[in-house]
């Protein structure tokens, strides 16, 4: 019964990747890497990882595809004809894909119980940490927990990249302190163009 | 969307739902799939189909952005502080053990408050990056 819905999902997946290779209207890519996502967090879950599923569903077929659908408002929704075959990408995919293949043979058979995964802290983590921690899901207690050091690390690299796309995305002219805008020229005082837009983007609104 | 009545009532009703599913897997974490990461973007998720039907001004009347890049800061904080406060009581750095009488009692209440830092920041970056989108999209 797995093995039927993971042949059945398998195939929907590589059905998906050619199409969204050989598509031109990037308004249906989105689409189908929303949908391919999706059936990724269906492995997921027949994997037994459903955490994993959890945030699959909720970010790469949730939000990314928000994102990617506002990115197409912004910048048009069809790919442009390449004067030329992409001969040299071909190359590199073709390499990276068989020196992929060829690490896969090195890796341990699935839910192999001598894999060095499965030796090394994950039988004290199971064993363990519901009397430790005091709570059932193991996940939770890995992430926030025994490795809390990454998580905090995982959310410093949220925190960065949110930080990233508002230096590249706030308007002109609302970043900095005023005085500091003052000094450069741009904002509020020199360019009252900006200033409208700068208005539209950050101040509260009338209540 | 604005003048479309379906999308906007159907709206109404949905953002209360996913907004308390949000909360539920944020809390409800520590028993079932979730947590931080996963309530953040669901939480997120309530207030862009928000924007997308009522337009980025009714948006900002709901959070404002100044708002919204303060949550961005204070879930990263309240995580570290936790940290902090660890030391404070004499433990190690993000050791929450120190927090209670009973060492179990502590990881819980350390786990459940830096789940809500990453809820926190996660949910306000989205709604940041969404609402820079929606600002970009109305030039």
């Amino acid at each position: 019964m797995i093995a039927t819905i993971d042949i059945v999902i398998l195939v929907f997946l590589a059905v998906i990747a050619v199409a969204i290779v050989r598509l031109r209207s990037l308004f249906a890519v989105v689409m189908l890497a929303s949908i391919y996502s999706l059936l990724m967090a269906l492995m997921f879950v027949v994997l037994d990882a459903v955490d994993v599923a959890f945030t699959e569903a909720a970010v790469g077929a949730g939000i990314s595809t928000v994102l990617m659908l506002g990115t197409l408002a912004m910048t048009g929704g069809q790919e442009k004809v390449p004067l030329r075959p992409p001969l040299l990408p071909l190359v590199i995919v073709v390499a990276t894909g068989a020196v992929l293949i060829f690490g896969v043979s090195d890796l341990p058979a699935f839910g192999d119980a001598n894999a060095p995964a499965h030796t090394y802290v994950a039988p004290r983590y199971l064993g363990e940490s519901e009397v430790e921690i005091g709570i059932p899901n193991v996940v939770t207690s890995v992430l926030a927990s025994y490795r809390g050091y990454d998580t905090l690390g995982e959310v410093t690299v949220i925190f960065t990249a949110g930080i990233g796309v508002m230096l590249l995305l706030l308007p002109r002219g609302t970043v900095g302190s005023a005085a500091r805008r003052r000094r450069h020229g741009i904002g509020a005082a020199s360019q009252p163009e900006t200033h409208a837009l700068a208005d539209k983007a950050e101040p509260d609104p009338p209540q | 969307m604005r003048n479309h009545l379906i999308p906007r009532v159907m709206t109404k009703l949905l953002v209360p739902a996913i907004l308390l599913f949000a909360l539920y897997v944020q809390f409800h974490g520590d028993f079932g799939p979730g947590g931080g990461f996963q309530a953040g973007v669901i939480f997120a998720s309530g207030f862009i189909l928000y924007g997308l039907i009522f337009g980025a001004d009714m948006m900002r009347r709901v959070i404002t952005p100044r708002k919204v890049t303060f949550f961005i800061a204070a879930g990263l904080l309240l995580y570290a502080g936790v940290g902090l406060v660890s030391i404070v009581l004499g433990g190690n750095y993000l050791d929450y053990g120190v927090f209670a009488e009973d060492f179990a009692a502590g990881q819980r209440l350390g786990i459940m408050l830096v789940e809500l830092g990453v809820g926190i920041t996660v949910a306000a970056v989205m709604i940041k990056v969404f609402n820079l989108f929606m600002v970009r999209m109305d030039r």
